[in-house]
């Protein structure tokens, strides 16, 4: 697993009922391209997030399929329908087999 | 060691097929991943936007944005790059709209292709070059 992934996510508090938002994702990784070469001319291992999986009350928004050119701490933009109150779910999944999760809720009103 | 020709004959195809056997795998080009991800269908001109910098200076992170109305998935590809895929967007019920922005490794000057699977089933493409001054894959 790598060191100090820390999930950062930006989603507004709240909406009105369908209303499309606007959501930022930052994740800290060093997404290790398995390109890049050590002092001693052996390759480092790749070592990326492969996969993030954003849903909303269980319904899914967007599924990123993410390679290693996708640079140092992904970061993604996009959006979403609020149709209701609830959470936003999100998902990293590592190459490693970790899984980093974070949740936020937005309240209809 | 001695060998029959026909013992060195064999060797010598084992070889090379053992040799042949890994390119594919390490290195798809562009076209074969965009008929992968299109199943073959043609490819339009019209309905995918890339947004990108026409200069970037520093290959290890490139702000780009894909936008397509209606889109299902996008995918984008960096033909230059040692790996060409970059990332393929799925957007689900509840994506607000087929857009998305991330930042990108260029290993140097080169097209970025996306290609978008429209509303209809119909696939679309689109490419920017962009000129990078430092790349981004330590090389």
């Amino acid at each position: 697993m790598a060191d100090n992934v820390r999930p950062r996510v930006k989603v507004p508090k709240k909406a009105a009922a369908g209303e499309v938002i606007s959501i930022k994702t930052l994740i800290s990784h060093p997404m290790e391209s398995g390109q890049r070469k050590d002092g001693d001319g052996n390759t480092i291992p790749r070592s990326i997030i492969n996969r993030m999986v954003v849903d909303f009350n269980g319904e899914n928004v967007i599924d990123v399929t993410l390679e290693p050119a996708i640079s140092t701490n992904p970061y993604f933009e996009f959006d979403a329908t609020v149709p209701e109150s609830g959470e936003f779910k999100f998902t990293w999944h590592d190459d490693d087999g970790s899984v980093y999760e974070d949740t936020q809720a937005i309240e209809v009103g | 060691m001695n060998f029959t020709r026909r013992e060195t004959l064999a060797l010598g195809a084992a070889a090379m097929a053992v040799a042949a056997l890994p390119l594919p795998a390490l290195a798809k080009t562009t076209d074969e991943l965009i008929a992968e991800f299109t199943g073959g269908a043609d490819v339009a001109d019209e309905g995918v936007e890339l947004d990108a910098p026409e200069i970037a200076e520093n290959g290890n992170t490139v702000p780009i944005e894909v936008a397509a109305e209606g889109a299902s998935a996008i995918m984008v590809l960096a033909g230059g790059n040692p790996t060409p895929p970059v990332a393929t967007f799925n957007f689900g019920p509840l994506a607000g709209a087929s857009r998305a922005k991330t930042r990108i490794r260029l290993a140097g000057t080169q097209d970025v292709i996306a290609v978008a699977k429209l509303a209809d089933g119909s696939f679309a493409r689109t490419s920017k070059t962009v000129k990078v001054t430092i790349g981004g894959c330590g090389g």
